[in-house]
């Protein structure tokens, strides 16, 4: 990251920071007693602190200071986690945000708000016996009880830079002499020859023995800031433990011995990955989709091996055009250029690609914090698990999903899910469950959001439907159809306006965001089990596969996720369904829409006609086309404002003769072939 | 609806009465846009027809990687269609409806000069005894070889996408 002004680079971090200290807190509102995210929340505020401080942000400072101090507390087991804590830090953490950004006016009033409600909760926690708030305060207890008196056995190995990530294994061993009487041996076996001896690595490892009545979490509090990376094993003392015989007590503060050591780096490594780690960590490590996106440094060396090339063949195609005209190898160099750009036009977008491609993750860990505070304003209890973080996405998908699934996050949650007790009297567990997933499918992401809650009301989707008019009294509808009803623009079923959800700007504009993104949107819903919504999105905004057709002179794109099959239509077939506009496909009717009508061609049909079967979800249509040209990969230009009302065509791309191919909108003609469908089955 | 907008349609004189036009030839008639609209003049493209499109911007072609409709504005002025010879170009212009910018290319039988009009010899539009709708004209300006147009864009391109006029809607070829 090539960020000149510190301040900046600090804002971004500080932002990576408070993105994980909330994953750690929420992480921690489900497992009070998880001493390993009370450490990663204390580690963050820490970091914060210490970088605020010396990027001039002192108030940040300060004030990090204070719920550092808090925090601090219940680490040591003076005080318990509690939820009110985690809330109160959580808002904390929304007024650093606002420190750092430095915006928004009264932010030292809020902040001694903020700072008050800290005070209570700690001093409500502590208050409270530890039986009543079990978390915390209990693991430490046996573990004090059982070290009381005799003292530990502790080994351990920092990992190989150590040293050059500012660690002093020196200061590590001063602090553990503090907690009590201390017997250290270095650990040799490790150090390599002096020819392989890399002096700047830390290679040796420690046994210590400590006596005295020392807690086990004086001992990590020792190691905190390096536990993650390091190898420590801590055992009881036996009282009847043996001095280790022979082995020449080494006063730790020698600093030929550090010189000498050696540590296993490749344990180190994989040691890294601590299993106490908590999962949230993975996520919030994960590029932000903010403005400015983290790039693995082997794709931009590969994109700029690309570019060189690029410019080595410019300067061939330069030559060559400047040069001896008349030369007649002239042809074949120009056309071994034209392949060499082919190539790297191709390698250069691909690669290009996958620099715009950000897990989802980004995307699904902010809706935590949402559902957090959703469970708090509503009073449910409120599970959200998640699956397929991994799966990626362009990073402008991402961002214009986000406002579209918060609004489906708020509807499971506000409408979807029942409160504690009626989920309890409809026999399901007291907290309701909500489930994001992604998956890739072929060129298409599908995102589902499912909840256990108590599924759309087909009644009042039904009453309300009527009373706008969409559907009359008496008038039969599928289930499906019913329940696209939701989608409908005003429409909206909560009976009682909440401030979280229904305020009548919902679906329909979710809906229309999803098919701005080339998406299809599906809603299905058992009464009593829950919803689910799926939503189907492209990879990438920018590319798509397409399968090139001629419809009459015009040549036009259909996207190739959308196409299911490629049929001939026979002449019989053609002549028969005259009348009505289907076809059998393995016994089930699909329509059919013949795209010369639809964009009036006015020339003769080819005589062998063809049919691309395209599909959204479950609907299926087929286009009557004169020729497939073939597969086509698409570079999509929008279509001029002025063009706008031209609702059949999703864009336009240019093609290899500088020719214009009009890219079909696949929904618009899926909704065409089913209005058709319904004209003909009311006529006939 | 004349004169709805009349801040967005008024021609901007300068301070001496004067404006830069480049002129050209629609059938026998001679039309006028500002110099400082007029991006570039193009040799006739290979045009792409957009099915469903009002006729008058029935197509559209690349221009330099971007997809740029063509407005045939013989059309709005009940000219009939011609073929095109030897002269026809495109002159691609830029500008501007509701906020949004945008390249048009705009078909032409001939491109004359880059000409400089006088306000004192500009008209409004009569009321009556004009083929055209009046609200597509903006001045009418007398020269010594006739009657230089300056057509109204913006209340053309309106009277495509919000006007209930817009000749073929998508709808209308599905019948």
């Amino acid at each position: 990251m090539s960020l000149q002004d510190p301040v900046a680079a600090f804002r971004i971090e500080a932002g990576e920071l408070l993105d994980q200290i909330e994953q750690g807190l929420l992480d921690l509102g489900h497992r009070l007693d998880d001493r390993d995210l009370v450490d990663e929340v204390f580690r963050g505020l820490h970091t914060l602190k210490g970088s605020g401080a010396m990027f001039g942000f002192d108030a940040l400072a300060e004030f990090t200071h204070h719920c550092e101090t808090a925090f601090d507390r219940v680490r040591k087991g003076l005080a318990p986690a509690t939820q009110e804590l985690v809330a109160v830090i959580l808002s904390a953490r929304d007024h650093m945000r606002a420190l750092i950004e430095g915006n928004g006016s009264g932010l030292e009033a809020t902040g001694a708000a903020i700072l008050a409600e800290l005070q209570a909760a700690i001093d409500g926690a502590s208050d409270s016996p530890p039986a009543v708030e079990p978390a915390g305060a209990v693991p430490v207890v046996p573990v004090a009880a059982a070290g009381s008196g005799s003292g530990w056995r502790l080994s351990f190995r920092l990992p190989a830079d150590a040293m050059a990530n500012g660690t002093n294994p020196l200061m590590l061993l001063d602090e553990l002499r503090e907690l009590g009487e201390c017997r250290i041996v270095a650990r040799t076996d490790k150090v390599p020859p002096l020819a392989d001896l890399v002096p700047t690595e830390c290679h040796i490892g420690w046994d210590v023995e400590l006596r005295g009545d020392i807690s086990r979490a004086d001992i990590d509090d020792v190691f905190i800031f390096v536990m993650d990376d390091m190898e420590l094993s801590v055992t009881p003392l036996e009282v009847a433990a043996d001095d280790v015989p022979g082995a020449a007590p080494v006063a730790g503060a020698d600093g030929s011995a550090a010189v000498q050591g050696v540590a296993p780096p490749v344990l180190a490594a994989i040691d890294s990955a601590a299993p106490g780690k908590s999962p949230a960590a993975t996520p919030s490590a994960a590029p932000k989709s903010g403005e400015s996106v983290r790039v693995p440094a082997e794709r931009l060396d590969e994109l700029m091996d690309r570019v060189g090339e690029l410019v080595i063949v410019q300067s061939r195609l330069s030559q060559l055009a400047s040069g001896q005209a008349s030369a007649s190898g002239n042809e074949l160099a120009l056309r071994s250029i034209s392949e060499e750009i082919e190539r790297l036009a191709g390698e250069l977008r691909d690669t290009m690609m996958v620099l715009r491609m950000v897990p989802v993750a980004s995307l699904f860990s902010r809706f935590r914090r949402l559902v957090h505070d959703l469970a708090r304003e509503t009073g449910k209890t409120i599970a959200l698990s998640t699956e397929g973080e991994t799966t990626e996405v362009d990073k402008t998908m991402i961002e214009r999903l986000a406002d579209p699934m918060v609004h489906l996050i708020r509807n499971a949650c506000d409408h979807g899910l029942e409160t504690p007790q009626d989920r309890l009297a409809a026999g399901k567990p007291a907290a309701g469950q909500v489930h994001l997933s992604a998956h890739q499918a072929g060129g298409e992401v599908l995102i589902t959001i499912r909840d256990d809650g108590r599924g759309i009301d087909r009644e009042r989707v039904r009453a309300k439907a009527e009373v706008q008019g969409l559907i009359q009294p008496d008038q039969a509808i599928s289930d499906h159809d019913l329940l696209q009803m939701i989608f409908h623009p005003g429409f909206s079923t909560a009976a009682q306006v909440t401030n979280l959800s229904g305020r009548g700007v919902g679906m329909d504009v979710v809906k229309r965001t999803i098919e701005s993104l080339r998406g299809t949107i599906d809603v299905t819903s058992k009464p009593g089990e829950g919803s689910t919504v799926v939503l189907r999105i492209p990879l990438t905004l920018a590319i798509i596969d397409g399968l090139l057709v001629r419809v009459g002179e015009g040549r036009y794109v259909i996207p190739l996720g959308a196409v299911e099959e490629c049929l001939e239509l026979s002449l019989e077939e053609h002549l028969r369904s005259r009348g009505r506009s289907f076809i059998t496909l393995r016994d089930r009717l699909v329509p059919f829409l013949r795209l010369r009508e639809i964009f009036d061609t006015g020339t003769r049909p080819d005589p062998h006609q063809k049919i691309v079967v395209i599909a959204t979800g479950a609907e299926r249509v087929g286009l009557v086309v004169d020729q497939i040209i073939g597969s086509h990969q698409t570079v999509i230009k929008s279509m001029s404002p002025l063009h706008r009302d031209v609702a059949t065509f999703a864009g336009a791309t240019i093609l290899g003769d500088g020719g214009v191919a009009l890219i079909l909108d696949v929904v618009q003609l899926v909704t065409l072939g089913q209005h058709q469908e319904e004209r003909l089955r009311a006529a006939g | 609806m004349p004169q709805a907008n009349p801040a967005q349609s008024a021609t901007q004189w300068d301070a001496e009465g004067h404006l830069e036009v480049l002129t050209f030839n629609l059938g026998e008639e001679t039309f006028a846009l500002e110099a400082t609209l007029v991006r570039e003049i193009l040799d006739l493209l290979p045009e792409t027809r957009v099915p469903g499109a009002a006729p008058l911007l029935g197509s559209v072609v690349n221009f330099r990687g971007k997809i740029i409709p063509i407005a045939d504005l013989r059309l709005a002025f009940a000219m009939p269609a011609a073929e095109a010879t030897l002269d026809s170009r495109i002159v691609v212009i830029e500008t501007e409806t509701e906020g949004e910018t945008f390249q048009i290319g705009i078909r032409t039988d001939k491109v004359h000069e880059v000409a400089t009009l006088s306000r004192d010899a500009s008209e409004e539009p009569p009321a009556v005894g004009m083929r055209w709708r009046r609200d597509f004209v903006r001045e009418l300006v007398r020269r010594d070889d006739g009657v230089v147009v300056l057509p109204d864009l913006a209340a053309i391109f309106r009277s495509l996408t919000g006007g209930a006029d817009a000749a073929a809607g998508p709808s209308s070829t599905l019948h």
